[in-house]
């Protein structure tokens, strides 16, 4: 079953097409990669569907409902999370208020109330050991490491249940311990339902993670497939060492 | 009718000048991203300059900007080297603060030198005017807008002609790509500050030779200043040029059709209108982040 | 430790209130009360301006508007209602906020399309644009003359011929109530949901949104609170006065002066504004007082300013906390700088997670090390 899709997307910055009628599909309870080279317009098709910018053309499908041009947290209300190439967390906030963040609830009594004593707080506790950084809690966020504040970020977009999550480059500039940390915990949430759509220039971590990978190029999907399928396709080759 | 035109034809010719006033405080926020809260108050420490140059040395209101252009571009760079560089970390908000700390001690020592009392710059063609058809001009105000125009024109050729306004135009694009393809953002800030404040001493004379002044004057022309940066766009040297003449001639037709009592109201309604329509100014970009 | 955390602070709290209560029945030379009131009204309004400013990360300099609306409105209502001296006008003051409060709506809506410098100029702007009306709606303000509020006559006969130290006395009780409500607003604030989204949007607006902070009307209310106080603190500042005008009550300095004081005890802090509000309001009218010519105290007070911005940049209280942080982790781990166990959790002590589909995943998560 498909829950997220992308049609004839496009979108243009001045003159150049950072998508050009792309269209992609993110079956439910898979883990998606979406590789290319740089300037392919992965980052720019994750702003597309997480609300972030606006198409020019075409339309974006989430679990049944049009979510074309919807705001960035209509979005994330709906339940697609995602995290962001160079993370934004708020880095004047400890770790443990910047799960709260995340964990909106718009009632008056909500917005008024504490969010130290709450259920909240147990569970945005749970999700930091989950992550591996609940001795953090009372860190400031800024002063995380890299990997850390990756770690942060995913963390906290979890705290709202998301159905699908997207990640842009996780593993990028993170060590090989991280990494493989990492690589656990999305397995682990997969398990449990979730369904990940994952940029990445990191092979590996696609190759061994992934059920399906859609490959893009100037703004376009040019292959589609199983990771060792993928790897063969002469036109992802081109398309890597053409450039 | 006649009165209308007549009102727009001081509307430009004023205009002109707080073109001139306004375009230091839109470069110096393109370059640095910084308030000059003080630019009012170095505006009428030019006015001042003038008027002691000409009371005391009998120099002419004109031919003194050779003097007081060149030591207001000195005390420029000087508050920027001595003030402003040392603020590392929230430096809008602290160089507006250290900005108005220099304005405070502007009107200060003004008020020492000077008095609080009203004082008005004197030369023959401030009082004597020329007729165009129906319209009598006054000298002093075609004179300060040609002054404009010519001082205009420099900065013009400055920033587009010469490596200098290179420098300055790529740190206004992107302060850290300046850095790193080896402009020293630092002196070219300095420099830039510097330019802002001594094109003040010309503006400030040319309001002063049409205006009234005392000390306490800075505060109504700075809020002018910040509302022309506004509209034109923060850091648009054109969009400061339009929205200095069209806020002039609009001010001056609305004293005539209306009241003179609320001509800055209309001054500052325009701001709110424009801002409702558009945030970012007539020709600004929007401030956000998006990544 | 945690103990020192839990009473010590209500009882330092509790002892800074019984020094607030006692200064002025000990030192009751109206000099000091007098300078003592206007620290006090400043402290309310700077600390009103945090919630703002401190908290969003959006700087207003336009709240001078706000804070002459307040006294011209208790002024006009005292001369509409031919309001008597004594406590009446005070328990206006409220009332006086709020109508600034009403004002801020559009206003700060205006102002909140722009971000950033342009926000600021454009509230400076807001600021001049509500001076001019003062100015010009005469049948209202009365111009420039400006309006007299009425005279508090039961407490000694004001300020010709009574006794002043009592005359004080109750303006000085009234700024401190202020005070304290201003700093218990900030308090609850920064301690609710919604203090933290606009936490948040200080750090990163756009994110915040996305994840859905209400940024709009968040922003909003946070500026109309601190009008609120402004106002509170303008109505105040003109019954002790005794009049309204123009440039008084409608004064560019206002902004400076709260921003500064802000700046100099901690932005964003709660305890920061109310700090530099006493130690500058202090130094300020001892300027004022000692160097009576015009220029002079003005060159005296923009050095002031210099001085304190350019050898403290970040505050007071943040440069102590962070000397107590300091202190705190000697001997323990610097929780950012080493890879630090974390607690390894049993299984069999793991409480159960809200959340259905983690359950049972919580025990095994737990990491030997925290990733770095």
């Amino acid at each position: 079953m498909t829950i997220l899709e992308v049609r004839n997307a496009s979108k243009a910055f001045g003159g150049i097409h950072a998508l050009n009628d792309c269209s992609i599909s993110v079956e439910a309870g898979k883990i998606t990669g979406l590789i290319g080279p740089n300037g392919s317009g992965k980052t720019t098709l994750f702003n597309v569907i997480t609300g972030y910018e606006k198409v020019d053309a075409g339309e974006v499908h989430y679990d049944g409902r049009t979510i074309t041009n919807a705001t960035p947290n209509k979005v994330f209300a709906m339940g697609i999370g995602r995290t962001f190439q160079l993370t934004r967390i708020f880095p004047r906030l400890s770790v443990l208020e910047n799960m709260h963040v995340s964990a909106q609830r718009h009632s008056l009594r909500g917005l008024l109330g504490g969010w130290s004593r709450s259920n909240e707080r147990q569970r945005a506790l749970e999700l930091l050991e989950f992550v591996g950084i609940a001795a953090l809690k009372d860190a400031q966020a800024g002063n995380l490491s890299y990997g850390q504040k990756k770690l942060l970020e995913f963390a906290f977009i979890l705290i709202a249940e998301p159905k699908v999550i997207l990640l842009d480059e996780p593993a990028g500039g993170v060590n090989p311990t991280m990494i493989n940390h990492l690589q656990s915990r999305i397995q682990e949430l997969n398990k449990q339902g979730i369904t990940f759509l994952i940029v990445e220039h990191n092979m590996e971590f696609i190759m061994q993670l992934c059920d399906t990978v859609t490959v893009m190029h100037r703004g376009t999907k040019i292959a589609e497939g199983t990771p060792a399928n993928v790897r063969q396709n002469p036109a992802v080759l081109e398309a890597y060492l053409g450039d | 009718m006649e009165l209308i035109i007549d009102a727009i034809i001081t509307g430009i010719l004023t205009g002109g000048v707080y073109a001139l006033m306004a375009s230091g405080l839109t470069l110096v926020f393109g370059v640095m991203e910084i308030i000059n809260i003080a630019q009012g108050a170095f505006v009428i420490l030019g006015a001042y300059l003038s008027y002691a140059l000409a009371q005391h040395f009998h120099i002419d209101l004109f031919l003194g900007l050779l003097i007081t252009m060149p030591v207001m571009f000195v005390l420029g760079v000087l508050i920027q080297v001595l003030f402003i560089r040392p603020l590392k970390r929230d430096r809008t908000m602290l160089s507006i603060l250290v900005t108005f700390a220099v304005a405070l001690i502007i009107e200060g020592v003004l008020t020492i030198l000077f008095t609080a009392n009203i004082v008005t710059l004197k030369a023959p063609y401030i009082t004597q005017s020329f007729r165009i058809g129906n319209f009598y001009l006054s000298y002093i105000y075609v004179y300060g807008f040609l002054l404009s125009v010519v001082l205009l024109a420099g900065l013009y050729l400055l920033l587009y002609r010469t490596k200098f306004g290179q420098s300055v135009r790529a740190s206004m694009l992107n302060r850290t790509a300046a850095q790193l393809i080896g402009i020293d953002v630092e002196r070219v800030s300095a420099l830039t500050f510097g330019i802002g404040v001594a094109l003040t001493a010309a503006g400030g004379m040319a309001f002063g030779a049409t205006t009234a002044f005392n000390p306490g004057s800075s505060y109504d022309l700075i809020s002018r200043l910040l509302t022309i940066i506004v509209l034109g766009g923060m850091g648009s040297l054109s969009g400061a040029l339009i929205a200095s003449l069209g806020m002039l001639i609009i001010e001056n037709v609305t004293a005539v059709v209306w009241s003179p009592t609320w001509s800055s109201t209309v001054f500052f309604v325009l701001l709110v209108v424009i801002l409702i329509l558009r945030p970012q100014g007539l020709l600004g970009k929007l401030e956000g982040r998006k990544q | 430790m945690i103990t020192a955390r839990k009473y010590g602070k209500p009882v330092g709290l509790l002892a800074l209130l019984g020094v607030a209560i006692a200064f002025p029945l000990v030192f009751s030379d109206p000099t000091y009360t007098t300078i003592a009131v206007f620290a006090l009204i400043f402290a309310s309004a700077a600390s009103g301006w945090n919630i703002f400013a401190g908290y969003t990360g959006y700087i207003a300099l336009g709240h001078a508007a706000y804070f002459g609306i307040g006294a011209y409105a208790l002024a006009i209502i005292c001369q509409r209602y031919n309001i008597p001296g004594g406590w009446e006008p005070i328990y206006l003051i409220p009332l006086c906020g709020l109508i600034a409060g009403v004002f801020a709506i559009p206003l700060g809506a205006i102002a909140l399309r722009t971000r950033r410098h342009t926000f600021i100029v454009v509230t400076i702007a807001t600021f001049f644009i509500v001076q001019l009306m003062a100015f010009n709606l005469r049948g209202l303000t009365n111009g420039s003359t400006g309006l007299d509020m009425p005279i508090p006559f039961q407490w000694g006969a004001g300020y010709q011929g009574g006794n002043q130290s009592i005359y004080n006395l109750p303006f000085y009780f009234t700024a401190l109530a202020l005070t304290i409500v201003a700093l218990a607003v900030s308090w609850f604030i920064r301690h609710s949901k919604y203090g933290l989204g606009l936490l948040a949007i200080r750090d990163d607006e756009d994110r915040a949104r996305g994840l859905g902070v209400r940024t709009g009307s968040s922003k909003l209310s946070a500026f109309v609170i601190s009008a609120i106080f402004a106002g509170m603190a303008g109505a105040l500042f003109a019954y002790f006065i005794g009049s309204v005008q123009p440039q008084f009550d409608f004064d560019p300095l206002f902004d400076l002066s709260i921003a500064l004081m802000t700046f100099l005890g901690g932005i964003g802090t709660r305890a920061g504004p109310i700090l530099g509000a006493l130690v500058l309001e202090f130094a300020q009218q001892w300027l004022t007082l000692y160097f009576t010519q015009d220029g002079l105290y003005l060159i005296l007070y923009g050095v002031l300013f210099l001085v304190v911005i350019l050898l403290l940049p970040r505050g007071v209280i943040p440069s102590l906390q962070e000397l107590w942080a300091k202190g705190r982790a000697r001997g323990r781990i610097g929780p950012l700088v080493l890879p630090v166990k974390t607690p390894v959790m049993s299984a069999g002590t793991t409480s159960p997670p809200t959340a259905t589909r983690m359950t049972g995943q919580a025990g095994e998560t737990a990491h030997e090390e925290v990733p770095r």
